[in-house]
């Protein structure tokens, strides 16, 4: 190697990779190479197996193969047959998971005795010697790369690459601006219309009744209970232009307990009835509907990321992952005594995101 | 290899099956010069270790996802249009839900062997993204990522963030309330990026979220681009492993320059032929026996519903863990920006840890110096502190994984999911370290105990009375192949700080020496040969 | 009945070991040790007992208050109160209704055998005619939710609309398929599979411990009928896919394919690659 080298001294070629360790081993960083240490003693001598020696073996694992063969044909048999004599009949479950075992596990043995019958002919009939084979370096031979260097060299030479600094410049910039236009392309991945005021409303308005979830009846507060927690949803959700979307922000939680339990801050006197509360069931936290309502304790679990608000103390976080308490949502009674909201909730709901206070 | 020589007048004495071979043999080779390329592969030598074959059953399952997942783009339709079900499963009868989600059911109710497939496909992908982790960290473990194998490790790296990828985008397709609630939990972590984390919710679900339109997009993902970068990236992987050789166990007549196993052309292919079957085989019979995500009982996605339980596939895990495991409060207002740093936090701690196992191969390198390729996979307790910075990731990685099923802890082993939860915080920052520090340990021990073998044998268990009424334990020598095992591998000191030409010693040489001294500094050497001539006399 | 001996034999041997040991070091946990101790005696005795009482007062088998009311004040008035009127111990029962004490007592919840973070499920301590004749009591001295009408009990409604009501209910502490899960504080929603119909409506109607109420106005007893035909179907119908992993979703899912399908794949590459002999 080290004559083709010498014998081309070629001025490209110094000061490339090509040159970087010359004919001499790569550098073994803080190994220690032992003077002393113990010698490879070379392959063990080979053990026959049964079958080398005996042909009566040989033949029995033969026979053995081909019967795991013939037991593949079987089960892909099976399986057509069964996929014919058991049929689903609609509204039958049971027809349905028979149908599923019994042709998996045809299936599951047509392959897995066509895979055992090979591993074991290769495994106790195939010549079953180590053979060895030499590595050679992973770099190219010195000519090889010198040939590599050569065409790089060539290239630049022909074309002018290095050479015409204004032309390779400006090719870059064009090759680093032309994905522009597939980031402005994205952009009408979603409406126009600007985010941010759509997180901050809901379907909730000044008296909008409050309704079970999901058959939209109404409530009165005569219905909710001490103890009591109802799903709802706003009046009118069905009739939205984007029911899950509105779903998804105005789900509430109603529960009623003793005036005496709650601890109201200045502000929100009026805007729980005689008791009866009304929570957002969308987790400050990433979103998961928090819905565990715990009637000894107040407390409402959020059973994506645990995290717990105290009803009492409007639904302050008291464990877990959330920072901010659940937005309440200002109730009254109409005149029918149905639960209406006095307004939208005063916060987003859901999720923080960064323009929430902007 | 007979398809060049086998000519006209030969193959007449030749049976039919053989004249056969030899015809589409010379058939292929005059149109596609196949016979180079069978020169080249056909006897390449594949060393034989169990733990060889892990790349294998990742790459089986990938091939089973393929065909399963073909089968199931026939019938499912990647739609969020709002059907009303009247499929056959009584529970769900007149239920609204999206096509996505009704398709799913009547494939999987009304379809002969749809559900067989489905679950084909979902356990498969579950095996596919377990297998991957196997390997990398039998990789890891035996340092088989030194070079020349550094890129092969980062593509290997990419392969598995596209696995998770591949993985996550197939859970949300049904539409289902787990997958719609795992979607909301994205949407809520998106929303937690600063800045631009609306637009991009926004972008992402083409509008409010759940909108319309993120199951079709996800389609597009699962079954396109990201299979299409996979099996390129596969196809990069497997050809470097070609070039690269694979690497083997040390063992004796084994050496960095040669590869000893059973050759491509038959063994090994008959062996990795009949592997594919048996992965396929046993996938099959996993989901002809058991149940795994069943939709109908989760019902469709609706924003209000959420079920006890709700968890991410395995491989999601530890980042579910990670938001649970944040502790309260984490959540600023700056200039009336709102900055969640409960999210953020985990969405800055996972990619740091991923990128630390991206790079670790690079990182080592640079610690050690050592530039020669390396074709000996160590033996785990043969590099006591890279096994213990693994096993102290394994751990962080573990605790995260647990964090993401604490409730389900709770309530099977009677805990509160607060104790589970502040055990989990605890153990994340301790465990690892504790594990770093016991699995040093227990390597250094087992180095000492191999040292002790190679230099006096084994105790063989017989008692013997010396004529002077002595009793001794026979020790039985080691044969020089065994013995071979123990004690063919590599010592490294640590790098002493040398000053350079000009007498300065850079913040470099500094950090690199520090980092060399403590990956080195507790080591057991290997046995010599004069330490062994010497033990003898001592006999 | 002579309860009183057996609750204070057992405690005794547990103070005597108090008053000796509290002269010499002691570790903090053994109070704590001691107190658990204690407590499964007494319970353990207590629960004996009561068993056997309940042999002996089978015999007289009509139902009436007066039985009722004899059986509380033996088994319920320490805690509850002999005029229900609670104690420290225990809460009110005053218009808790027939249904409360038909769930409490008929799934064994009550009498409490020991404290934790709920009442526990356990073998039911009385006959039916005893449940009954408890629940005929307390009913007869405040009104309350009375228990269900059997039409409401045959699981032949529409288990669609149940299992929508179910999902946005009861999913969220129950799980889906009924599994159960976890709450605050150690106390979890217990797993629903094979619980009597008449159970299910008894909790729905009275919001047992940390459960809320869903009274009539807010799940009509017909939308309950549905719930209970949602969960008989589950009971019913196996799980369609194979076996259902203890229905835990992913959790499961990916344990499963770590240790037994990955497991078995790694026992299989072992064979795979071990030399044939």
């Amino acid at each position: 190697m080290a004559n083709d080298h010498d014998g081309t001294p070629d001025s490209s070629i110094v000061g490339t990779t090509v040159e970087k360790y010359g004919n001499n081993p790569p550098p073994a960083g803080t190994a220690v190479v032992a003077s002393d240490r113990i010698q490879n003693p070379g392959f063990e001598p080979y053990r026959p197996r049964v079958a080398d020696l005996d042909p009566a073996v040989e033949k029995a694992q033969e026979r053995r193969v081909s019967a795991l063969f013939f037991v593949s044909i079987i089960g892909s048999v099976m399986a057509v047959a069964v996929y014919i004599a058991f049929p689903i009949v609609p509204g039958d479950m049971g027809s349905v998971r028979l149908n599923n075992l019994l042709l998996g596990i045809s299936i599951a043995l047509g392959l897995l005795a066509v895979g055992v019958g090979a591993v074991h002919w290769s495994k106790a009939l195939m010549d079953g010697h180590d053979m060895v084979e030499q590595r050679h370096g992973t770099r190219g031979t010195d000519a090889t790369r010198a040939k590599a260097v050569e065409v790089f060299t060539l290239g630049n030479k022909e074309s002018g690459f290095g050479r015409r600094t204004l032309i390779r410049n400006t090719l870059i910039g064009a090759l680093v601006v032309s994905p522009v236009p597939a980031i402005a392309l994205f952009r009408d991945l979603a409406p126009s219309e600007d985010p941010v005021p759509l997180l901050k409303h809901t379907l909730w308005a000044k008296g909008v009744r409050l309704t079970r979830d999901p058959s939209g009846t109404p409530i009165k507060a005569s219905e909710v209970t001490l103890g009591s927690a109802f799903h709802v949803i706003p009046e009118g959700l069905e009739e939205s232009e984007h029911p899950l979307e509105e779903k998804a922000k105005a789900a509430v939680l109603v529960m009623r307990l003793k005036p005496a339990d709650l601890n109201v801050s200045a502000g929100r006197e009026d805007w729980n009835y005689e008791g009866i509360i009304a929570y957002s069931k969308i987790c400050t936290h990433v979103g998961c509907p928090v819905a565990l309502y715990e009637k000894q304790t107040h407390h409402l679990l959020c059973p994506c990321h645990q995290s717990q608000f105290d009803i009492t103390q409007e639904a302050a976080v008291i464990f877990g992952p959330a920072k901010r308490p659940l937005p309440q949502l200002p109730i009254s009674v109409d005149a029918e005594g149905y639960l209406v909201a006095r307004s939208d909730f005063t916060e987003p709901v859901g999720p923080s995101f960064w323009e929430r206070k902007l | 290899m007979t398809t060049t020589e086998d000519r006209p007048a030969v193959t007449a004495q030749k049976s039919r099956g053989a004249r056969f071979t030899g015809w589409a043999g010379n058939y292929l080779d005059e149109r596609t010069s196949i016979s180079g390329l069978t020169k080249e592969v056909g006897r390449k030598i594949f060393p034989d270790h169990w733990s060889f074959m892990l790349g294998e059953v990742a790459l089986y399952s990938f091939i089973v996802i393929l065909l399963s997942g073909t089968f199931l783009t026939f019938f499912f339709q990647a739609s969020m249009v709002e059907v009303v079900y009247q499929g056959s499963y009584v529970p769900l009868k007149g239920i609204e839900m999206s096509a996505a989600m009704a398709s799913t059911l009547d494939l999987s109710f009304d379809i002969r062997g749809g559900l067989l497939m489905r679950q084909v496909h979902h356990w498969a992908a579950l095996l596919f993204v377990a297998s991957i982790g196997l390997h990398m960290l039998r990789i890891y473990f035996t340092g088989a990522y030194r070079k020349p194998r550094e890129i092969n490790w980062l593509i290997g790296f990419v392969l598995f963030i596209l696995a998770m990828a591949e993985g996550f985008t197939g859970y949300s397709l049904p539409d289902d309330l787990l997958s719609g609630n795992g979607l909301r939990i994205i949407d809520g972590m998106v929303k937690g990026i600063p800045v631009i984390g609306t637009w991009i919710s926004y972008l992402l679900f083409g509008g409010e979220f759940p909108g319309t339109d993120i199951v079709g997009r996800l389609y597009v993902l699962h079954i396109l681009i990201l299979p299409a970068i996979l099996v390129a990236a596969i196809g990069v992987h497997m050809l470097l492993l070609i070039i690269n050789k694979h690497t083997q166990f040390a063992g004796p007549g084994r050496t960095n320059d040669n590869v000893v196993g059973v050759p491509i052309m038959p063994v090994f292919a008959a062996k990795a032929g009949g592997f594919f079957f048996i992965i396929f085989g046993v996938i099959m019979l996993i989901a002809s026996l058991f149940q795994i995500n069943p939709v109908w009982t989760y019902g469709p996605y609706d924003p209000s519903p959420v079920s006890a339980g709700t968890q991410p596939d395995w491989y999601i895990g530890f980042a579910d863990g990670a938001l649970r495991l944040m502790p309260p409060g984490l959540e600023l207002e700056i200039f009336g920006a709102t900055l969640s740093l409960n999210i953020m936090i985990p969405l800055l701690i996972l990619p740091i840890f991923l990128a630390l196992v991206a790079f670790y191969p690079f990182i080592e390198a640079w610690i050690t110096g050592d530039k020669r390729e390396h074709h000996i996979a160590d033996r785990p307790r043969n590099a006591p502190t890279r096994t213990a910075i693994g096993a102290a990731g394994v751990t962080f990685y573990a605790v995260l994984w647990a964090a993401a099923s604490s409730d389900l802890l709770a309530t099977h082993f009677r805990l509160s999911i607060e104790g589970v939860i502040h055990s989990c915080q605890v153990l994340l920052i301790i465990g690892p370290i504790i594990a770093y520090f016991v699995t040093k340990r227990i390597c250094l021990g087992l180095q000492k105990k191999d040292r002790e073998i190679a230099l006096h044998g084994f105790e063989s268990g017989r008692i013997v009375r010396l004529p002077g009424g002595e009793y001794i334990e026979v020790h039985e020598q080691l044969d020089e192949y065994e013995r071979w095992k123990l004690v063919s591998f590599e010592e490294y000191q640590p790098l002493t700080v040398l000053p350079d030409a000009q007498g300065r010693i850079s913040l470099n040489q500094r950090v690199r020496s520090a980092a060399s001294n403590w990956f080195f500094e507790d080591r057991i050497s290997p046995v010599t040969s004069k330490q062994i001539e010497s033990s003898r006399d001592d006999h | 009945m002579n309860k009183g001996t057996p609750r204070s034999m057992a405690m005794k041997p547990a103070r005597q070991n108090r008053t000796q040991r509290s002269a010499g070091r002691r570790h903090p946990l053994a109070t704590a040790a001691l107190i658990v101790v204690g407590l499964l005696a007494t319970g353990g005795t207590y629960a004996l007992f009561t068993t056997s009482a309940t042999a002996e007062t089978s015999a007289a088998a009509e139902a009436t208050i007066e039985d009722g009311g004899k059986l509380f004040a033996a088994n319920c008035a320490t805690c509850h109160g002999l005029n229900l009127q609670g104690t420290k111990q225990g809460p009110t029962l005053i218009g808790v209704g027939a249904a409360s004490v038909d769930f409490q007592v008929g799934t064994g919840r009550m009498p409490l055998a020991a404290t934790g973070p709920q009442a526990e499920k356990k073998p039911v301590q009385f006959t039916e005619e005893q449940v009954s004749a408890l629940a005929e009591f307390v009913a007869s001295k405040a009104p309350g939710p009375a228990i269900p009408s059997a039409e409401y009990l045959t699981g032949e409604g529409d288990a669609s609309e149940g299992a929508e009501l179910f999902r946005i209910n009861c999913a969220m502490c129950h799980n889906v398929a009924g599994a159960g899960g976890a709450l605050t504080e150690g106390k979890y929603a217990p797993p629903l599979a094979g619980i009597a119909p008449n159970h299910v409506y008894d909790a729905m109607l009275t919001g047992p411990q940390s459960m809320p109420v869903f009274n009539d106005d807010n799940i009509t007893p017909e939308q309950k009928a549905n719930v209970i035909t949602y969960l008989k179907y589950l009971d019913e119908t196996p799980s369609v896919g194979g076996f259902g992993l203890g229905n835990l979703g992913p959790v499961s899912e990916g344990l499963f394919i770590w240790i037994f399908g990955l497991g078995g794949i790694v026992a299989i590459t072992i064979w795979l690659t071990a030399r044939s002999n």
